[in-house]
């Protein structure tokens, strides 16, 4: 756990410090794992409101007129896109593999991405090399505010943000700054992500702080409450070698793109949907206390099936939990397979993701 | 009985030849919430410097390593029940195993309790 040299420090570094924040590198930049504890995080965000920073994400826009030119890289509708609504997306190379998960959100003026922190430097030069002219707005840091209680916090500070409903989003002011909000997140909970310009955001955190539902949380709970959620990691469940539809992520295909295609990888991911994929990202419920970690080898009847890709303990089951990538025959729900953990074979279960039901509040008639 | 201390943060309590041998508060902050502990069975052989017993904190598995040789005469039973006791009472009732020394001189290279806490506080 020692911290790299290398790490850069966020915005909000020197207010993490101050808060007992234990650092580490992560994506090249200095951050948190935890505060008072990871499972303590964990179920404080699961019954009232957690604050992550997540400055270490790339935001960036495009011209609203490349709406269609952003569409040869990824499979999501854009031009389709209505205003103040979020898609998640992903950025595909030519044999559909997945190069980073997105959200892209079309605002009255421009297209604003989110990406991950880790590639966010490989994804701008790729979207540049393909014409797009992308403005990298590394001068606002962002910031996740996750959990029930995350409305009635965020509402008293920020009147009408209570309106949103998930993944829609829209320009907030607070005090003199310009916010932009999103009804989104990655912890299953119902929450927000916050736009704010870098050298407002350590008044807002500490504004949000101030707030009886509201404590700080680090990546340690933030990869527990993911994993929960269902939620894949890139880096870690995803990776250019694997495609949305052994992702289990073939919804962030749009139905036009589907007739149209024209989407990198698109012959090959389009056989899969139709034929199936020979593996599947599947969740797996793990017999016993021993949780199974990223890396270890999945069985049935003594051949190897899969790879477990992520896993843990989950706070909220008190039981360890995984993701693994499968064998299309032992991807059902029930089928029962084995994970290697130290020379053991730990009984394990194929079970319907999210491992924790989702608590989102969807717009009327919004499905996804 | 004399307490003794590892660079690898794990503290052994000896009496007669029988030492118990658990993780230091140092250690169990360091890894966070404990969840899981592995601990080798009564009769296993330790030796001094190789693996001895897992700790499976939320975030991920972490070896122990026996600080001295010899056989294990019993693991602590209460870990599979409470693996969070490594956590709340580490140097007590959070023990991992005790065993009987094969070689009592291998306590000599170890720190007493003294130089542990000094040490720490330059960590």
């Amino acid at each position: 756990m020692a911290e790299s040299e290398t790490a850069l420090p966020l915005p909000l570094d020197v207010l993490h410090r101050r808060l007992g924040g234990r650092m580490v590198a992560f994506a090249g930049y200095s951050m948190p794992i935890q505060f008072e504890g990871i499972i303590a995080e964990h179920l404080w965000t699961r019954t009232h409101a957690g604050l992550f920073d997540v400055s270490h994400m790339g935001q960036v826009l495009l011209p609203l007129s490349q709406d269609v030119a952003l569409e040869a890289l990824l499979p999501g509708d854009i031009a389709g896109l209505g205003v103040g609504t979020l898609r998640y997306s992903l950025l595909l190379n030519d044999s559909g593999g997945i190069l980073d998960d997105l959200m892209v959100t079309r605002r009255q003026d421009d297209l604003y991405l989110v990406v991950n922190g880790a590639v966010k430097a490989a994804d701008i030069a790729h979207m540049r090399a393909h014409g797009l002219d992308v403005t990298y707005r590394d001068d606002w840091a962002l910031l996740a505010l996750q959990g029930p209680e995350a409305v009635t916090a965020l509402e008293r500070l920020v009147p009408g943000v209570a309106d949103l409903r998930f993944m829609r989003a829209a320009g907030f002011g607070w005090q003199s700054h310009d916010l932009w909000v999103s009804r989104s997140g990655y912890t299953g909970e119902d929450g927000y992500e916050i736009s704010v310009p870098a050298a407002a955001v350590e008044a807002l955190a500490e504004a949000l702080l101030a707030q009886p539902e509201v404590k700080p949380i680090g990546l340690g709970a933030r990869d527990s409450l993911r994993l929960e959620a269902g939620l894949p990691l890139y880096g870690h469940d995803l990776d250019p070698g694997i495609n949305p539809v052994e992702a289990g992520l073939a919804f962030a295909i749009s139905k036009r793109r589907k007739i149209e295609r024209g989407f990198p990888g698109a012959d090959i991911i389009m056989d899969q949907l139709l034929n199936g994929a020979a593996r599947r990202r599947v969740g797996l419920a793990v017999e016993g206390k021993l949780p199974a970690r990223e890396g270890a080898a999945v069985f049935a009847g003594g051949q190897p099936v899969g790879t477990v890709t992520s896993g843990g303990f989950s706070p909220s089951l008190g039981a360890p939990i995984a993701m693994a990538y499968v064998d299309a025959a032992h991807v059902a729900d029930g089928s029962n397979v084995e994970i290697e953990v130290r020379g053991k074979r730990l009984m394990a279960t194929v079970v319907p993701m999210p491992f924790k039901q989702k608590n989102y509040v969807r717009a009327e008639g919004a499905t996804k | 009985m004399t307490l003794y201390f590892t660079k690898e943060h794990e503290w052994l309590n000896v009496e007669g030849d029988i030492a118990t041998v658990g993780i230091t508060d140092y250690a169990q902050n360091a890894l966070g919430d404990v969840v899981f502990a592995e601990v080798p069975a009564a009769g296993t052989a330790l030796t001094k410097g190789k693996e001895a017993a897992v700790v499976e904190s939320v975030k991920a598995a972490s070896d122990v390593y026996s600080p001295v040789s010899g056989t294990v005469t019993e693991s602590n039973a209460a870990l599979d029940a409470d693996p969070a006791l490594v956590n709340t009472a580490p140097e007590t009732d959070g023990w991992f195993f005790k065993l009987t020394l094969s070689d009592a001189s291998e306590l000599d290279g170890l720190m007493d309790e003294a130089a542990y806490k000094a040490w720490v506080a330059t960590l």
